[in-house]
């Protein structure tokens, strides 16, 4: 898993509540049995008309917007458990995805991939919205080891939370099989004391 | 001793150990999988070199993405296809045990497994599917995975877990006439909203819940997903006891009585605590129905669609092509979907088979009546209800997950309504620009008789 430790970017917002991953990549396209390749199909059907046709209206087709951090509105994420979707936003080239609320799957998934999700009040993720949409120029920056994020032109900023073993995890790239492993002794154990 | 739920017990049996100020190391007794989230878990063992830890605790099948007609033919979608001969070469290669397309115990994964006694009671179960929760109906803690997570349990049966808090809605009562487990699912959504249970195990108790069969508590456990909840539990008692006992995989004999000694301690102790409770009447719940893109936004069929200013609200009435404050009764449907695992068990059958007997199902409608499973299929032709479904111009398909997400040929076509049993309304979640109306399978089976909408419990009382 690669590391995460700190970015500084713009960002896309994508001012809607209750962002589904059937949204964030359709099961039509979940037939693939590698992970690569589903950054293509993100939000597909929001992307494109069922034409083909590019969607102007869509956040992500708005050149005014871009960057490596997607803002989204509350409860994003839930829904269907397909890890596609993490591996769909972070193939997109997303390294960050900002909420006000993050369902739980969706937020598991996104830590296995390197794919850091920050929780922040009602309250900043508006800010966020309203400054990022007034300037789509606003850089922002997360950075895990304070575990804070910040607007670099007005200096808001706000604290987030995330598991302390998670943190170690992103910032030295690990991932959870490598410590599962390392206590096979103690799974054997439990297995013979458990029958 | 400190008083204990039933979710402490089980999840308490199972923690191998704690992370100093991190999550647990909890232990997997089940781990069913499927065509479509284990592939990249396979790949990802094999290109790391290890081992899966314990493939006899492994059961997989073919659901997801498998044709509902025609089995005994090649699957004509070639990434289908692909997908799940991929299936089958890695279960062969890890010698797990595959129920595969045609197989006779072949089905939806929550359909087939408790089916099979591979669901018992006080068990921890996965699956990389988020209605994993369906496996709480027994009393054990099932819930849903990423693919990362099922590499995680092939390489050692556990996972790494924060312990969740703990939720019980309570609902107490006599359920009105026409009121199936489905409606008190989609009520309980409809009042809790879609994210009121995210970080929460629920567990549902009262003599609502105490009185269903088990398929009944399966459907309401299948959709504690949809209020955010990882899973759902009901206590087992005999009504657990006596589906369990004889199954293939159930304990036999004395190893069976054993077993339900230990269950009987399972059930919440009194006066134990939970973070949070609601508490519901079964006499204010009616026949339910969805008007919006998530499984929250539903209503009494009686009821109007309400006024909402919030933004997102009112983009998903636009793509429902319903106004606010309107009625949803005799609105026109063209098609009709029995099935998913949330309601394709043989009792959801027998409820759309007893409102159809006699009936023609109206000539504007498509319906897909899509049983869960083999046995299910084979169910409901000893049944007869085959017969009684064909003489009111229904056609039964062959088992599968088929129209719940369309990823097969099953797919609702665009801007067209759809009344489905299934447990998502998401946009496009039945094909692309279709338009889901979440409601049980009584309400389905009257609206593909009728052609339309109509307000069921008018015309059962």
């Amino acid at each position: 898993m690669e590391k995460f430790t700190t970015l500084q970017s713009k960002a896309i917002p994508l001012n809607i509540e209750n962002v589904d991953t059937d949204q964030i990549i359709p099961a039509r396209f979940l037939k693939a049995t590698d992970r690569k390749g589903f950054g293509d199909n993100v939000f597909r059907d929001w992307r494109y008309h069922k034409d083909g046709t590019v969607n102007e209206d869509f956040i992500l087709n708005d050149s005014k917007y871009s960057g490596s951090i997607l803002v989204a509105g509350d409860n994003f994420g839930c829904g269907s458990s397909r890890e596609h979707a993490a591996w769909a936003i972070t193939d997109y080239g997303f390294k960050v995805v900002v909420s006000s609320f993050f369902a739980d799957i969706f937020k598991g998934n996104a830590l296995n991939n390197g794919l850091l999700p920050v929780q922040v009040s009602e309250q900043f993720l508006s800010d966020l919205f309203q400054q990022i949409e007034s300037n789509p120029e606003t850089e922002l920056t997360v950075d895990l080891e304070a575990q804070t994020i910040s607007i670099k032109a007005s200096g808001l900023s706000e604290a987030f939370k995330i598991d302390a073993y998670k943190k170690t995890c992103l910032i030295n790239g690990y991932d959870d099989i490598d410590y599962l492993l390392s206590k096979k002794a103690e799974i054997e154990a439990f297995e013979k004391q458990s029958m | 001793m400190s008083k204990k739920t039933l979710f402490d017990k089980v999840w308490d049996a199972h923690v191998v150990s704690t992370i100093e100020n991190g999550p647990q190391i909890l232990y997997i007794d089940k781990h069913l999988i499927h065509e479509v989230t284990s592939p990249q878990a396979f790949n990802e063992l094999e290109n790391r070199g290890i081992p899966v830890f314990r493939p006899n605790q492994i059961v997989a099948t073919a659901d997801h993405n498998t044709p509902t007609l025609n089995q005994d033919q090649p699957v004509r979608d070639a990434l289908s296809r692909q997908q799940l001969e991929q299936l089958s070469v890695n279960c062969k290669k890890n010698n797990i045990t595959l129920y595969e397309l045609g197989h006779k115990y072949n089905g939806i994964v929550h359909v087939m497994a408790p089916e099979l006694g591979v669901t018992q009671p006080g068990m921890t179960m996965v699956c990389g599917d988020s209605h994993t929760s369906t496996h709480g109906a027994f009393g054990t803690i099932a819930f849903g995975i990423g693919t990362s997570q099922v590499a995680q349990v092939f390489a050692s049966q556990c996972l790494l877990l924060t312990k969740p808090k703990s939720l019980r809605v309570t609902v107490n009562g006599k359920l009105k006439n026409g009121v199936l487990p489905k409606d008190v699912i989609l009520y309980i959504i409809s009042k809790l909203g879609t994210n009121s249970g995210t970080g929460y195990f629920c567990e549902y108790a009262g003599n609502v819940f105490e009185e269903m069969s088990m398929e009944g508590r399966m459907t309401v456990c299948n959709m504690s997903i949809e209020m955010g909840a990882r899973g759902g539990m009901i206590a087992p008692d005999e009504t657990t006891f006596q589906y369990v006992k004889g199954r293939k995989f159930a304990p036999k004999g004395e190893d069976f009585e054993k077993k339900v000694a230990y269950w009987k301690t399972l059930p919440t102790d009194e006066g134990a605590t939970f973070d949070m409770e609601y508490n519901f009447d079964a006499e204010d719940i009616e026949p339910m129905i969805t008007y919006g893109t998530n499984p929250g936004m539903g209503i009494k069929i009686s009821e109007n669609i309400p006024v909402d200013e919030n933004a997102s609200f009112k983009k998903s009435l636009s793509y429902m092509d319903f106004e606010a404050g309107e009625s949803l009764i005799n609105k026109p449907i063209n098609y009709v979907f029995i099935g998913s695992c949330t309601n394709s068990r043989i009792e959801d059958f027998r409820v759309a088979a007893q409102y159809i007997k006699g009936k023609k199902k109206a000539d504007n409608v498509t319906a897909w009546l899509v049983p869960g499973s083999k046995q299910v299929e084979a169910q409901i032709i000893e049944e007869g209800l085959k017969t009684v479904f064909e003489d009111a111009g229904f056609e039964l398909r062959q088992p599968g997950c088929s129209a719940c997400l369309a990823m097969n040929d099953d797919k609702i076509p665009q801007g067209e309504y759809c009344v489905s049993t299934s447990n998502r309304n998401f946009e496009g979640r039945q094909g692309q620009g279709s338009r889901t109306i979440l409601a049980s399978p009584l309400v389905a089976a009257a609206t593909a008789v009728e052609g339309k909408i109509i307000d069921i419990s008018k015309q059962l009382n």
